[in-house]
């Protein structure tokens, strides 16, 4: 179909772990055993999990920012493990993550100028002064100040942090966003507030969502589909609205009903 | 009636700005058997509430008031007195269990230690007293050689409950005990310290950011703001009827199940307004 704009097919992933007395032994775990995703332009496709599924795996693999064992991923129909150098730069552009933790994926050494203003450097687009104009609209977008630039990020709270991550992320104008456990450090009226931003922002620039997320009280609010994995593998996928009222999978079934406060709704 | 705790007009500030107030005039009383949740975001004063009831308030930070624990003053106790209350009458459990274990103890050793230091058990008694307190949380007993890091992250969660419960506290604190945990194994650690309180008929303070977990667990609520109790009432009080703006907007942050609720961020200056209105 035309309007999947990510797609991963048979994904599989192991890493080997040491084990056995001083570690001389080795174990193989899948850490994504036979994966495949579609994400829809302009969608959110949600991935849900407790820890050790592979879930952050996935999102890493997706970006090909871990190198996988099999399997493809297209990005608009494109192979993207056939890609190398300059060609798989240009498609980088378009596939931009948020990270979980505000705090450890900004550099404490840059102004926020340049962290956000990094991408734009090094893709070339623009001129200085064009570049650090676009800086200061996002900037704006996200609900910062534009003489924020000059600050570092050590003087933001959690959520402005979040804040300068997507703005960082937004900056080059991507089609698709990975988008890992992004509000789950912050506090619930934080969360909201990022939560309705990153909606807004997509769609103002028709952003396609990955959003990688163990509470499903968040996810239920956010995404339009979702995959279920445990242990490496996808034991549940579809609409969100369908899973959320008839789980197929005894697993799925465990998790919805493990949400806090459920009971007493 | 079966009051356990009695906290009048506490205040904490830090020693050199004493006209910050980091808690402000906190008042509450917890009882026996039932489970007092403090909600509130982060620097709203809940953890450090908590702390100076432990007495383990850092030393750049002073606190005011009254805290009656048992009848006894606890404000007034010195270091040596404190300790003997500390793990033995009062237990903790704290959120992150792989940092409050020592990696290089058994985790039997470490249930072991406060039994020890309390009730001067040895060697054969102490032994089974351990295995029954692993039981209780739902560990093999075997375990008790095992180190902490050879248990998943809710095996040590009850490890440390196991150890906040050796010495059959009349009060339990718990500060976000299952928020580094996943959702499956949170359920089942909510349970179980729900059984425990019930069965030792403890009175339990519950800290947390999620109200869903209020839900499932709290007989009461506190919610706290910027180091002030806002409100205060039964849980289907505050959960169903807030009365605080604070704590009606706060509830409309937390996104439910259902999918059916519009989230809505709160709006400080809107809130500074009421506040000051009020």
């Amino acid at each position: 179909m035309s309007d999947i704009i990510l797609q991963a097919n048979h994904l599989v992933k192991t890493y080997t772990q040491r084990s056995g007395r001083f570690g001389f032994g080795s174990t193989k775990i899948k850490a994504l055993d036979d994966v495949g995703i579609a994400l829809r332009a302009g969608s959110t496709l949600a991935v849900v999990g407790e820890s050790g599924s592979g879930k952050s795996t996935l999102a890493r693999c997706l970006l090909q920012l871990h190198p996988f064992d099999s399997g493809e991923v297209l990005f608009q129909g494109q192979d993207l493990a056939k890609l190398s150098g300059h060609a798989l730069r240009d498609v980088r552009k378009h596939l931009q993550m948020v990270f979980q933790d505000p705090f450890a994926s900004l550099n404490p050494r840059m102004r926020v100028g340049e962290i956000v203003g990094e991408g734009l450097l090094i893709h070339g687009l623009g001129c200085v002064a064009e570049q650090k104009e676009k800086v200061q609209q996002m900037l704006e977008r996200v609900g910062l100040e534009a003489a924020d630039a000059e600050k570092y990020p050590h003087q933001f709270s959690g959520g402005q942090r979040q804040r300068i991550g997507i703005a960082r992320a937004l900056v080059l104008s991507p089609k698709v966003v990975v988008c890992d456990e992004p509000v789950s450090a912050l506090d619930v009226s934080v969360q909201a507030q990022i939560l309705l931003l990153l909606k807004e922002l997509q769609q103002e620039m028709n952003l396609s969502y990955i959003f990688i997320s163990h509470d499903l009280r968040v996810v239920r609010h956010i995404a339009d589909e979702m995959v279920v994995m445990n242990q490496g593998k996808i034991v549940e996928q579809g609409k969100v609205v369908d899973i959320y009222n008839a789980p197929q999978q005894p697993y799925t079934q465990q998790l919805l009903n493990a949400i806090p406060g459920r009971k007493a709704a | 009636m079966g009051e356990i705790l009695n906290i009048q007009n506490l205040s904490i500030t830090p020693k050199n700005a004493p006209d910050r107030f980091l808690v402000n005039n906190v008042s509450l009383s917890l009882s026996a058997g039932k489970t007092t949740c403090i909600v509130g975001e982060s620097g709203s004063g809940k953890s450090l509430t908590a702390l100076s009831i432990m007495g383990l308030l850092s030393s750049q930070l002073q606190a005011q008031g009254s805290i009656q624990f048992q009848g006894q003053e606890l404000m007034r106790l010195d270091n040596k007195a404190m300790q003997d209350i500390r793990g033995a009458k009062i237990g903790m459990i704290f959120q992150e269990p792989m940092t409050s274990l020592n990696p290089v103890l058994t985790v039997g050793y470490q249930i072991g230690e406060s039994l020890t230091a309390h009730s001067g058990l040895n060697g054969a008694g102490l032994k089974l007293r351990v295995e029954s307190l692993l039981q209780q949380v739902g560990i093999p007993i075997e375990r008790a050689n095992s180190y902490p890091d050879e248990l998943s992250g809710g095996q040590r969660q009850r490890v440390m409950i196991a150890m906040s419960i050796a010495c059959e506290p009349a009060l339990l604190i718990a500060d976000e005990p299952t928020t580094a945990l996943d959702v499956t194994v949170q359920a089942q650690i909510l349970q179980l310290l729900d059984e425990l309180k019930t069965r030792m008929n403890m009175a339990m303070l519950f800290i947390t950011h999620d109200f869903g977990v209020v839900a499932d667990i709290a007989d009461d609520v506190i919610v706290m703001f910027r180091g002030e109790i806002v409100e205060a009432g039964s849980k289907h009080e505050v959960l169903n009827k807030p009365k605080h703006p604070y704590t009606k907007a706060l509830l409309a942050c937390v996104p439910d199940a259902e999918g059916k609720k519009q989230l809505k961020p709160i709006d400080y200056a809107w809130l500074n307004g009421k506040k000051a209105a009020a």
